[in-house]
């Protein structure tokens, strides 16, 4: 398809789209809607709308604020324990679904699949529950010795019933002289997950950041970077991992995929914060940046492009051993990575794709795929904002349809417009997109495969888009006595 | 490094030695017990299995661990997709509902259609009356139901928003466009019971609200309703309605979901299948309704009994025995005979029981999940002599289950060594496995830790199994569904015994090829 028409198909797409909405929704959603490539100037990812309240009654992939601070940005911190307080529902729903690895003992010095919940009743409603919840801090020590500190994940209702969660964790904290950070992410506060990740990342600085007992002792080197927005998803901060070290450099920590509460505290003390996902943790980084001088710089390990160009950046902040080094890591692994792309490339060169996920990725994993010669035509955010929507502007390499917070009922009329050979997307979005017999990766989970980041990963990305686009089972669809076309 | 030849996932990458020293090299910088001196693990480990931790551990008040229950709407959902054309919608905020859309998908890998009206706090202020006016709506118009079903979040509940008045509200300002539309509602507060109860409250809504008042009520003598209860089971549902087409064509489910979570390949449908608005709101002249789960459906009881002046039973067909009593009421009922194709069904699964029953004879059982659920189950066990030695039940309700689990187990040759465990979650079983320990564990997913610190198998029986594929699809009820139980424990403990004597030149002498 050539440029030009490709767009027009794009801008056909959202037209035909807004024309079937009642005019309030239609109004609303043109506004976070539109088209954008590499030589617009001023286009959708300048203008896009985001981070705005989601059309009621519309079939959002959104989640909530709670999800964005117990779900993302605490949940992985593995020595701590995280209290859902409130209704029995949250925890449940959001228990080990999202692939944070760890090493650990489960259950013993870490904690990150369990799920801890004040199951409130009617009676924590009408009473309130920071009688209760001060009982549970008890229990949970007197169970868990081991633990490193507790933080209480807010539900709806905490912030509605007028329970003093902050009075019950500060007096629990001095009693115990454990960390005990209450945080007051109600699910109905913003818009999307989005301002969890923001309220997570202002109790990182007001109740972590002031501890400096593990900095006290603490021996830096001139090399020490702390990872900082990778939540080790199928074990992704690993894989990055390995390449700073080869690199030269000292991970001090790793924010909060497999990360404990002493690799918190000692952040501060890099020379450098490596930031992966901006959108979850860009608050935390700025902070430590303006409070002690940490630099940061973001980073994309997605695809050798992408991941070379980010090893050069990384290395650009520090001397000419690290240098020389990156160089020599680079060398080793690209060796690698170009026998992948000669191995994948020919079978997946051309083949077009629509994503839909939150965090970074609607941008950060165009360069991997499009290393494999696969064409990202359509890509959105769950809980962008502008800033994400202007840093897309760089990585997108092609006329590509740019949508916020889509919802069902649009990624679906988009996808039959403009027949992408991949969808890559959501759990909640999977069966839908495969039953049209289209082949589809969950980005948000790996698809329960991964690790993404990083040259080894790029191999396993490779072999993962292969595996959806290529497998046997899309041609069973049609049955031999079909005549007409079924599925996408 | 990848070896480009041979590729492999997390799995195997963080087994090569280069990755073995990065994870070691992190441990310099972690507070874990593990990191910093791995015997305070093992000490605190072993403590873990006491006596002295059970006991600590029994006498929480506060605090849930690992928690075998789900909150109302989840179950509100279940019902709305029960019905043909109907759109689950959630008035409260939409975290909520991509969470429910994520946890049936994750179990069914199927899509869940829902939507919600996206409360904020402009809505924890003012209420949200204006969210529900611009969500049905919209609702409405891009997805062109014919029922929206709404229930509430927890948030809607705690400001006290009145569905009643807000869909009154909603629909008169719509100009019409929602007058063909049928809106039901429930509240479903998730402070209140567990999932099962928003299926209750949903259930109750949708029948009291589709159906006209008593005085219009115009008996049906052939028509019988069955409500199937918080299914996770698929192919139970169709065995179910494959038993009632045997007695008659007028026995309609109430609530019927099956089909919305298995549509074929080929394209993508909103809805499919589902109880039609027709026969539900015919629902009211039955001679009977019949509930095969009595503790999914108490409200819904009170409105069949009570409002409806109609016979209501309670059936639980899972098992032999149950089955039987669910085929016997449908007998007594329609007045017509137990099919020939049902009695040999059961002699068929009889005789299945017969050629197994020295596996599970004798061995000990802990199993938990929803209380019909384990009503069912735990009487299987013990029809195949069985010991059904811990029944954990998160969600029990108060009133009459532990006498009717009593009941069952009266009929266990070891009733005196069952435990009944009301109330209680999967952290207090680990202390359970740890301390009276049994061969085999029964449940949902949740159970996989626990097999991981016991070592105790797992059998996977229950909601939500998402690391398993479509066991779903299969039936747990009726006869053919109690022969797949039968296979599946039967097998397990088949498994098991391998696992056990596999040991070569040492315990292989029971590795046999012949069982």
């Amino acid at each position: 398809m050539g440029p030009l028409n490709l767009e027009n198909l794009q801008k056909e797409a959202i037209a035909e789209v807004l024309e079937s909405y009642p005019e309030k929704v239609s109004k609303n959603r043109a506004k976070h809607l539109g088209v954008d490539s590499p030589e617009t100037s001023k286009g959708a990812c300048d203008t896009s709308r985001s981070n705005k309240q989601t059309v009621p009654g519309v079939m959002s992939q959104r989640g909530c604020a709670y999800a964005g601070s117990k779900g993302v940005v605490w949940g992985p911190v593995k020595d701590m324990i995280h209290i859902s307080h409130g209704p029995i529902g949250c925890g449940q729903y959001s228990r080990a679904g999202r692939r944070n690895y760890y090493i650990g003992t489960t259950g013993i010095d870490t904690f990150v699949t369990m799920n801890f919940s004040t199951d409130f009743t009617e009676k924590d409603i009408v009473f309130g529950g920071d009688k209760k919840l001060k009982v549970a801090l008890e229990e949970i020590d007197t169970l868990f010795p081991l633990n490193n500190g507790i933080t209480i994940q807010s539900e709806c209702p905490i912030g509605l019933i007028g329970d003093d969660i902050q009075a019950v964790a500060k007096k629990y904290k001095s009693e115990s002289s454990k960390p005990t950070i209450a945080v007051s992410c109600e699910g109905f506060r913003g818009v999307s997950q989005s301002l969890g990740h923001h309220i997570a990342n202002d109790m990182i600085r007001d109740e972590i950041m002031p501890d400096d007992s593990a900095r006290k002792d603490f021996q830096s080197t001139p090399y020490d970077v702390a990872i900082v927005g990778d939540y080790n998803i199928g074990g992704d901060a690993w894989s990055s991992r390995i390449l700073l070290e080869e690199m030269g450099l000292r991970v001090i920590a790793q924010w909060s995929g497999d990360a404990t509460y002493k690799e918190m505290a000692i952040a501060p003390k890099a020379k450098l914060n490596l930031l992966h996902c901006y959108r979850s943790m860009n608050y935390i980084a700025r902070h430590m940046e303006q409070e002690f001088g940490v630099p940061w710089i973001e980073y994309n390990f997605f695809g050798p492009t992408k991941t070379t160009e980010s090893l050069r950046k990384i290395a650009a902040m520090f001397d000419e051993t690290i240098q020389a080094k990156t160089e020599e890591v680079i060398a080793k692994y690209t060796a690698m990575t170009d026998e992948v792309i000669a191995k994948y490339r020919p079978k997946l060169e051309g083949k077009t794709v629509m994503l839909y996920v939150g965090g970074l990725r609607p941008r950060h994993v165009i360069g991997a795929y499009e290393d494999l010669g696969m064409e990202v035509i359509g890509t959105g955010y769950e809980f962008g904002h502008g800033d994400d929507y202007k840093r897309t502007k760089e990585d997108i390499a092609r006329s590509t349809l740019i949508y916020d917070d889509v919802n069902e009922y649009e990624l679906e009329a988009f996808v039959k417009k403009l027949k992408p050979d991949l969808v890559a997307s959501g759990v909640k979005e999977k069966y839908v997109f495969q039953k049209m017999g289209l082949p589809f990766r969950q980005m948000h989970s790996w698809d329960y495969s991964g690790p993404y980041h990083g040259y080894d990963a790029f191999a396993i990305f490779a072999k993962d888009m292969d595996l959806a686009m290529n497998s046997p089972v899309w041609s069973h669809t049609k049955a031999p006595w079909d005549t007409e076309e079924k599925g996408a | 490094m990848q070896n480009v030849e041979q590729i492999v996932n997390g799995q195997k990458l963080f087994l090569k030695p280069e990755y073995q020293e990065v994870l070691n090299n992190k441990k310099e910088f972690e507070s874990n017990m593990g990191s910093i001196d791995p015997s305070k693990v093992d000490e605190i480990a072993e403590w873990t299995k006491s006596w002295d931790y059970r006991e600590k551990n029994l006498s929480r008040e506060a605090i849930t661990i690992n928690p075998a229950k789900a909150c109302q709407p989840l179950g509100a959902v279940m019902v709305a997709l029960g019905f043909e054309n109907t759109m689950p919608y959630v008035h409260g905020s939409h975290g909520c509902v991509a969470y429910f859309r994520s946890y049936f998908t994750r179990h069914f890998k199927e899509p869940t259609p829902c939507v919600s009206d996206s409360m904020s706090e402009s809505a924890a202020v003012f209420g949200g009356l204006a969210n529900m006016k611009d969500g049905l709506r919209n609702c409405n118009a891009m997805y062109k139901p014919d029922m929206i079903a709404v229930s509430t979040t927890c948030m809607a509940e705690v400001i006290g928003d009145d569905l009643n008045a807000f869909v009154i509200g909603a629909r008169e300002e719509a100009q019409g466009e929602l007058d063909d539309t049928a809106i039901t509602y429930a509240h479903t507060p998730s402070f209140v019971g567990s999932h099962i109860t928003g299926y209750d409250n949903m259930m109750k809504g949708i029948l009291e609200q589709l159906n006209p008042d008593r005085a219009e009520k115009v008996l049906d003598e052939e028509r019988i309703n069955i409500i199937p209860g918080f299914e996770p089971y698929l192919g139970s549902l169709t065995e179910i309605k494959e038993i009632s087409s045997m007695f008659g064509d007028k026995i309609v489910m109430l609530g019927d979901h099956e089909e919305q979570w298995n549509t074929g390949a080929g394209e993508y449908q909103l809805y499919s299948g589902g109880t039609s608005l027709a026969d539900t709101k015919t629902a009211i002249n039955a001679k009977a309704t019949i509930s095969l789960q009595k503790y999914s459906t108490t409200q819904t009881a009170k409105t069949i009994k009570n409002a409806w002046k109609q016979e209501y039973a309670t059936a639980n067909p899972i098992g032999l025995g149950g089955t039987d009593e669910f085929v016997m009421k449908l007998s007594e009922l329609t007045g017509k005979p137990v099919p020939k194709e049902l009695k040999k069904l059961r002699s068929q699964l009889v005789d299945a029981m017969q050629d197994s029953y020295p596996y599970m004879h004798g061995k000990k059982f802990a199993i938990y999940g929803d209380p019909d659920f384990l009503l069912g189950l735990v009487s299987f066990i013990v029809e195949m002599g069985g010991i059904p030695t811990h029944i954990l039940c998160h969600n029990a309700p108060r009133k009459g289950w532990e006498d009717d689990m009593k009941k069952v187990l009266s009929k266990s040759l070891w009733a005196d060594e069952c435990n009944i465990w009301a109330g209680k979650d999967l952290w207090h079983l680990r202390s359970l496995l740890f301390t009276e320990p049994v061969d085999f564990l029964i449940g949902n997913v949740y159970g996989k830790e626990l097999y991981r610190d016991t070592g105790i198998p797992l059998i996977r029986i229950g909601f939500p199994i998402f690391d398993r594929h479509h066991l779903h699809r299969y039936s747990i009820s009726g006869y053919k569904g109690a022969l797949n139980l039968l296979t599946w424990i039967t097998n397990a403990v088949l498994d098991q015994l391998d696992e056990e004597t596999k040991n070569i030149a040492q315990t292989d002498y029971f590795f046999d090829c012949v069982r």
